[in-house]
């Protein structure tokens, strides 16, 4: 075999794995905030949020790291108003979501205008873990990577556990499965629904921060170019499990190295059509999982978007 | 009187207000230790909520709640549980997609952070052999009968050291028998000196199982009386003002032709689950069939398929020899079936429409209602003012929402609408289903009219007497099957819960 083949396929993989991690993270804080009840289709405008102030803060500390932070505290932030809206106010989830997308765009088209195309000078690097990066194909793919693909690795199975094998987790699900048994249980129902809420936005934030503090790092308006959207659709996909989020979005993320690849060795495809590729995909993949959730009774938790009031009969 | 150290609860002077409604006005109520309270009213009554407030679910407007000589403040759940008060819902607070372990430890703070779920399901066990049955821990919810997502609600107060249990209307999803196995429970209990509050508003069941009765009526204390110095019939007025009518009188008339025959009926419920299992089932004019069973056994599947609003997977339905089988409603309608379904306000009315809107739906089609394309709205309310006064349908406002009446009064819409059809068949699903007495009564009474008429009648309901009361026939079913019918003059009630429990078919 043509040795340069196998390191084109190679890179095209570890690309798979970057693209997947800006798309894990916004999914598995979506898995997280569903569970316990809230919708929260706002992700593009956290995303958003988060990679506009992640870049304004690496520019002006020069750190990406602090700057991957303020990133994901203005998207948790905005998250918290979404939770104050849907949980304390109880109002329509739907609308406050999609309102939260136009809210982000918005904010940071109109405060990102002036750093348009202006560059950090210091991003995030990547950081080749001892041994394990010398496992051949596998060490390139996964383990030469930085931090932000390691932590997210982590999260994914920190957040399994503590879903399925810990109290915690039971007390979030049954939160999103059946608000009035477990508050009768003395789970506290608001509480649960916030922090879960404002979590899945501080990860949200730092996908978006991930984009402009590692992968891309100036600034465009629109950057995100709709992974929030698609992260909303891995949800489902992954069927509300931390464990699925990490398939669902490096198979996204194989997808897109893919088509960047198709487009750079110039095909005759439509490069428009070949950017379709993604969101194509996500209809594909929509209807699957919609199909065997159906047939399996697993996955939407039953009071996904549904407000909760004590006294309500 | 009785003296302090006895009790283990007392609650002063307790009002809970809703909207347009006191549900609890200043009721007092204690409980002593060792003892099976019950706590009887009728539906509406305010029995649940006197308990919620106990469970901390609402907060009471007025009153105070003393635990053993200490006045305590409950804000939520969670404060009962510390002052080791357990509540079983009515509608049971079980999570149906997580295992009976992780309902049981759901939001105890004395588990660690890691589920450790061998020794929850060792405690689980124990607690169920103590008691005398059984449970899978690793079950999950939705697998589980109704009698035992019961037991895990018992199961539930028990681990959390619940030593007041309240169980709200327990026996309302059981069979006699399985409402038997419960009092045995709930004795056991007792006998370990802890103290139960039983609600209910079946008087034959309060008699034999508690200690001591309080009776509630419209929100307001009636008294609390030793269950052995009491009879049922002074109970009965007690709870209703007034003696009961324990037999409703019928005509003599002759049984019809057959109207209605479902034949090895066979529907898929919500959950693609075969709910009805090659059914067959005949109703003939002049007659009322009661199909009584337990909650779930596909009583909805089967007046829905009869309605046009299931699909039939296999069989057939006939109504006076017309194949009807999967028809659509507005033909079955035009083929003389009328409904009176289970939930009134959402498919029976249309909430945010008028009185006057909903009393037309029947007709707005027909050339009477109609002037050219436009509803001619004078006729329509014409028409509505006739039902309004022929069936004596309190109705504040005839424009407002049809949802602000009280729910006797939509029933009696309701019933007033289908019956000004000249139905063949009537399907008339739990029709008294919390209704005050008065309602209830007058929608048996016409029941038991259009019967006179020669209309083919039938009634599903979960409420065996209500079923006894009116019924010619008694079908009872069970798993999506007529397990028996059995003819209600000679009814026998231990028969019928045994076939409800599908343990015997009929005798005949
Ligand atoms: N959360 C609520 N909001 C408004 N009204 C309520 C609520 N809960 C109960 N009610 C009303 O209070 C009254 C008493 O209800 P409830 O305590 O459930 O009666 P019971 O349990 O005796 O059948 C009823 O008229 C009911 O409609
Ligand atoms: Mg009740």
């Amino acid at each position: 075999m043509n040795p340069t083949f196998g390191s084109i396929l190679i890179k095209v993989f570890a690309g798979a794995v970057e693209s997947g991690t800006i798309l894990l993270l916004p999914t598995l804080g979506e898995v997280l905030t569903e569970r316990s009840g809230v919708l929260n289709l706002g992700l593009e405008g956290l995303m958003l949020i988060g990679a506009f102030f992640g870049f304004l803060g690496a520019m002006k500390t020069g750190n990406p790291y602090v700057g991957l932070l303020l990133g994901m505290v203005a998207a948790a932030a905005a998250a918290a108003i979404h939770a104050f809206i849907c949980v304390t106010l109880r109002g329509n989830q739907t609308v406050t979501g999609l309102a939260l997308s136009i809210f982000g765009a918005g904010l940071t088209s109109f405060y990102g205008d002036s750093w348009v195309s202006q560059r950090l000078t210091i991003a995030i690097k990547p950081m080749a873990v001892p041994v394990l990066s010398q496992i051949p194909v596998l060490g390139p793919i996964f383990f030469s990577q930085d931090l932000i693909v390691y932590a997210a690795y982590i999260l994914v199975a920190i957040f399994w556990f503590l879903l399925f094998k810990t109290k915690v987790g039971v007390n979030l699900r049954a939160v999103g499965e059946n608000a009035k048994a477990a508050d009768a249980m003395g789970v506290n129902v608001v509480g649960t629904r916030y922090f879960w809420t404002i979590l899945g936005g501080a990860l949200a934030g730092a996908g978006g921060a991930y984009i402009t503090c590692c992968i891309h790092p100036y600034w465009l308006n629109g950057i995100t170019s709709g992974k929030g959207w698609i992260a909303v659709a891995l949800v489902v996909f992954a069927m509300w499990n931390p464990f699925n989020a990490l398939v669902g979005g490096f198979l996204f993320g194989s997808i897109e190295a893919l088509q960047l690849q198709l487009q750079a060795a110039g095909t005759y495809i439509n490069s428009a059509l070949l950017s379709m590729l993604p969101y194509i995909t996500t209809f594909v993949v929509i209807i699957v999982a919609t199909v065997i959730v159906r047939v399996r009774h697993v996955g939407t938790p039953k009071e996904l978007g549904i407000p909760y009031a004590r006294e309500e009969k | 009187m009785e003296g302090q150290e006895q009790l283990m609860l007392v609650m002063n002077n307790i009002t809970k207000r809703f909207p347009g409604i006191m549900a609890n006005n200043h009721v007092n109520f204690a409980l002593r230790k060792g003892e099976i309270h019950a706590l009887l009213g009728e539906n509406g009554a305010g029995k649940s909520t006197l308990m919620n407030v106990l469970d901390g679910i609402y907060y009471p407007d007025e009153g105070e709640i003393v635990i053993e000589g200490d006045r305590v403040d409950l804000r939520s759940p969670l404060d009962s549980m510390k002052h080791g008060i357990g509540m079983i819902h009515q509608h049971f607070m079980l999570v149906d997609s997580l295992s009976v372990i992780e309902n049981v430890i759901l939001g105890l703070e004395s588990q660690g952070f890691y589920i450790n779920k061998k020794s929850v399901a060792g405690r689980i066990k124990a607690i169920a052999t103590k008691y005398n049955f059984r449970v899978d821990p690793y079950a999950k919810i939705w697998q589980l009968s109704v009698g035992e997502q019961q037991r895990v609600e018992i199961i539930k107060t028990l681990f959390k050291g619940a030593r007041i249990l309240i169980l709200d209307e327990p026996t309302s999803v059981l069979t006699p028998q399985e409402s038997e196995e419960l009092f045995g429970i709930l004795r056991e209990m007792k006998s370990e000196g802890k103290s139960i509050i039983f609600i209910s508003h079946k008087l034959g069941e309060v008699m034999s199982v508690s200690d001591r009765i309080t009776v509630l009526r419209k929100g307001r204390l009636m008294g609390t009386v030793d269950t052995a110095s009491i009879t049922e019939r002074e109970l009965a007025k007690m709870m209703i003002g007034r003696d009961v009518l324990f037999r409703l009188e019928r005509g003599d008339i002759e049984q019809g032709r057959e109207v209605l025959r479902v034949e090895d009926a066979q529907a898929y419920n919500d959950r693609g689950i075969m709910a009805l299992d090659k059914l067959s089932i005949a109703v003939h004019g002049g007659e009322i069939v009661g199909v009584a069973g337990v909650a779930g056994n596909g009583q909805v599947e089967l007046a829905e398929c009869i309605t046009g609003l299931r699909h039939l997977v296999g069989g057939h339905i006939t109504v006076e020899g017309i194949d009807v089988t999967n028809a659509s409603p507005c033909t079955l309608v035009s083929a003389g079936v009328n409904y009176i379904p289970a939930d009134r306000l959402g498919v029976g009315l249309v909430p945010n429409l008028s009185t006057v809107e909903n009393a037309m739906l029947r007709k707005y089609k027909q050339k009477s209602m109609r002037r050219g394309t436009f509803i001619d709205y004078g006729a329509a309310c014409a028409y509505a003012d006739g039902l309004i006064e022929k069936f004596d349908i309190a109705v504040p406002l005839k424009n407002a929402p049809v949802k602000v009446l009280s729910g006797g009064n939509m029933q009696k819409l309701l019933l007033a609408r289908e019956i000004d059809e000249n139905p063949r068949l009537l399907i008339a699903e739990h029709p008294t289903r919390g209704l005050d007495v008065g309602a209830t009564e007058f929608v048996r009474k016409t029941l038991l009219e259009q019967r006179d008429h020669g209309v083919a009648v039938l009634l599903i309901s979960e409420d065996l007497d209500e079923i006894l009361m009116v019924a010619d026939r008694i079908a009872v079913m069970y798993e999506g099957r007529i397990v028996g019918i059995v003819d209600a003059h000679h009814a026998d009630i231990a028969q019928i819960g045994l076939m409800m429990a599908g343990a015997v078919g009929a005798k005949t």
